[in-house]
């Protein structure tokens, strides 16, 4: 369980977050090669923007420069990196070895994820590794850095900090046990949760109501995850063929009712109402802004949504 | 049991090819069970051959054997003679890859085919659909989680609960066709009134009695010992 008041690794996440500012982070997805220029234009996109940005692992399973090395470069660009671990690609020897790895560049904020199951990907032929799930993942980082002992007990050389963070869907089933399964990520070493993207506000209300009665926005920090939709046509295909995510019919509806060419900024427009309904609901730390391929538009989001400057600690 | 399918015809053909005359040896046990390496099976790909080879003209003995299980040495002794009696070129068996290596340990120079793909441990869920139980990781979990097993029947192998993928009961890797093991485990522990062992941590499994500790083997001293 993690202590609020105590300083897991002193990123400019965890000191916003615990100062009291309402957190902002936003999803930096790596280029699908070593295309460094495609990294800089979105790091030059986002500076200024958030807190700090996640850099995905191989997301849907899509083979991507290393979340590690990526997460390294935005450090080297003054950009905070959240890196993302899934555990499906590398068992509990090269999690933890890359874990030292990531510190030793200067990644201090880590997200512990079991990652979409490779036939999402383009490599459904791939075997996986599931050595771990992410609450195993979340309990061996932890144990590293609190007790400085690697998973079979021998001791670690030189310390690690690291803000230990942890994904939450509340919108997959069983509903009863999602709010069960936050607190077993929390118990197992997440200081902060970032959540799925959120559509249905009434379930996710629902979702924090539960978690607040047990206590769990005390313990941990609750990012809300929000993605802005381009069309119409985006928000059918996720509602159609994302697990787990359920977009209500009255937002389909309300995209679709735009001309095209205005239902990006409908969907911004959307996005920054979700904001301001997010920031009232008790338990909330900060939001998500998944802005998946459409990061020149994290400046917009932010400055409209009154979340700019970032606060500076 | 063990599930097997059987071959594509087309690759079991090509086995054999450069051979005169072939052996095909069904097993009793479980591969006749799932309908994919029994007697009736072990007649169909004989006949099938016999009509493929003829048509080419070309002329082959295809010879038919079955036994109780080729997974056990008094079982395939008997075939292992006629082999050698009747100087069968190759063998084609319709047992689990058990059966192909149990065979291939003890066939000196007289090559051996699969006739089956080995799938998994799996159950007769209803006529002609088998569904996979277990992954014989050898350190079995099902006491935590209502005797349902997440090890072989989550996609991910999760042990701490469903993922996000988990809707309406169903799998996001296959959805049509996979339940989400997570969703009967709650199901079931809910039934049994037990729902609060899902706040459990499972810690990182230990997969050394799995396949990850080196090739297994089993001793029961009291019955090694009399040997």
């Amino acid at each position: 369980m993690s202590d609020k008041n105590l300083m897991m690794s002193g990123s400019n996440l965890e000191r916003v977050l615990k100062a009291g500012h309402f957190a902002v982070t936003c999803e930096c997805g790596p280029p699908k090669g070593a295309d460094l220029e495609y990294l800089q234009t979105k790091i030059d996109l986002i500076r200024g923007c958030v807190d700090a940005a996640n850099v995905t692992d191989n997301q849907t399973a899509v083979v991507r420069m290393s979340s590690i090395a990526a997460s390294a470069i935005l450090v080297r660009n003054g950009i905070e990196p959240v890196m993302q671990m899934v555990t499906r690609d590398r068992n509990r020897i090269a999690a933890q070895s890359d874990l030292f790895g990531a510190y030793a560049l200067g990644i201090r904020n880590m997200l512990c994820l079991t990652g979409d199951h490779q036939t999402f990907g383009n490599h459904p032929m791939a075997k996986n590794v599931f050595d771990l799930d992410s609450i195993q993942l979340l309990d061996v980082v932890r144990t590293i850095r609190d007790l400085g002992a690697l998973n079979n007990g021998d001791q670690v050389q030189g310390g690690i900090k690291m803000f230990l963070g942890a994904a939450a869907n509340p919108f997959a089933d069983p509903f009863e046990f999602r709010v069960i399964r936050l607190a077993k990520k929390i118990r197992a070493g997440a200081d902060f949760i970032q959540t799925q993207c959120i559509y249905d506000m009434d379930r996710f209300r629902e979702f924090m109501r539960m978690a607040c009665d047990m206590g769990l926005d005390k313990q941990c920090f609750i990012l809300a995850g929000l993605t802005p939709l381009k069309s119409a046509g985006m928000a059918a295909y996720m509602n159609r063929n994302v697990a787990g995510i359920t977009i209500p019919d009255t937002i389909i509806q309300r995209i679709r009712g735009v001309a095209k060419g205005q239902q990006g900024e409908e969907g911004i427009r959307l996005l920054l109402e979700q904001i301001q309904e997010v920031r009232e609901i008790p338990g909330i730390a900060g939001v998500h802004i998944m802005a998946i391929e459409w990061e020149e538009k994290v400046r917009e989001i932010t400055e409209r949504a009154g979340l700019l400057p970032r606060p500076q600690i | 049991m063990i599930v097997a399918d059987p071959k594509p015809f087309g690759q079991v053909k090509g086995y054999i090819e450069n051979f005169e005359k072939i052996l095909i040896v069904g097993c009793g046990t479980c591969t006749t069970v799932c309908l994919a390496g029994g007697k009736a099976e072990v007649q169909m790909l004989a006949s099938g051959l016999r009509i493929a080879f003829g048509r080419e003209n070309r002329s082959k003995t295809i010879l038919e054997d079955n036994v109780q299980r080729q997974c056990d040495e008094e079982f395939i002794l008997p075939v292992l003679a006629r082999v050698a009696d009747e100087k069968i070129d190759a063998i084609v068996t319709l047992a689990c890859g058990v059966g192909v290596n149990f065979f291939a340990d003890r066939l000196g120079k007289v090559p051996i085919f699969p006739g089956v793909n080995t799938t998994f441990y799996g159950a007769s869920v209803e006529p002609g659909l088998w569904a996979e139980m277990c992954a014989g990781c050898g350190d079995c979990i099902t006491a935590h989680t209502g005797g349902i097993c997440p090890v072989a029947r989550c996609s991910k192998h999760l042990l701490n609960g469903p993922c996000g993928g988990s809707e309406k009961g169903r799998c996001e890797v296959d959805p049509a066709n996979i339940d989400c093991v997570w969703q009967l485990i709650y199901d079931r522990l809910k039934a049994l009134g037990r729902l609060e062992e899902l706040q459990d941590l499972l810690p990182a499994k230990d997969w050394r009695t799995a396949s990850d500790g080196g090739v297994r083997r089993t001793i029961r001293e009291n019955l090694y010992k009399l040997k």
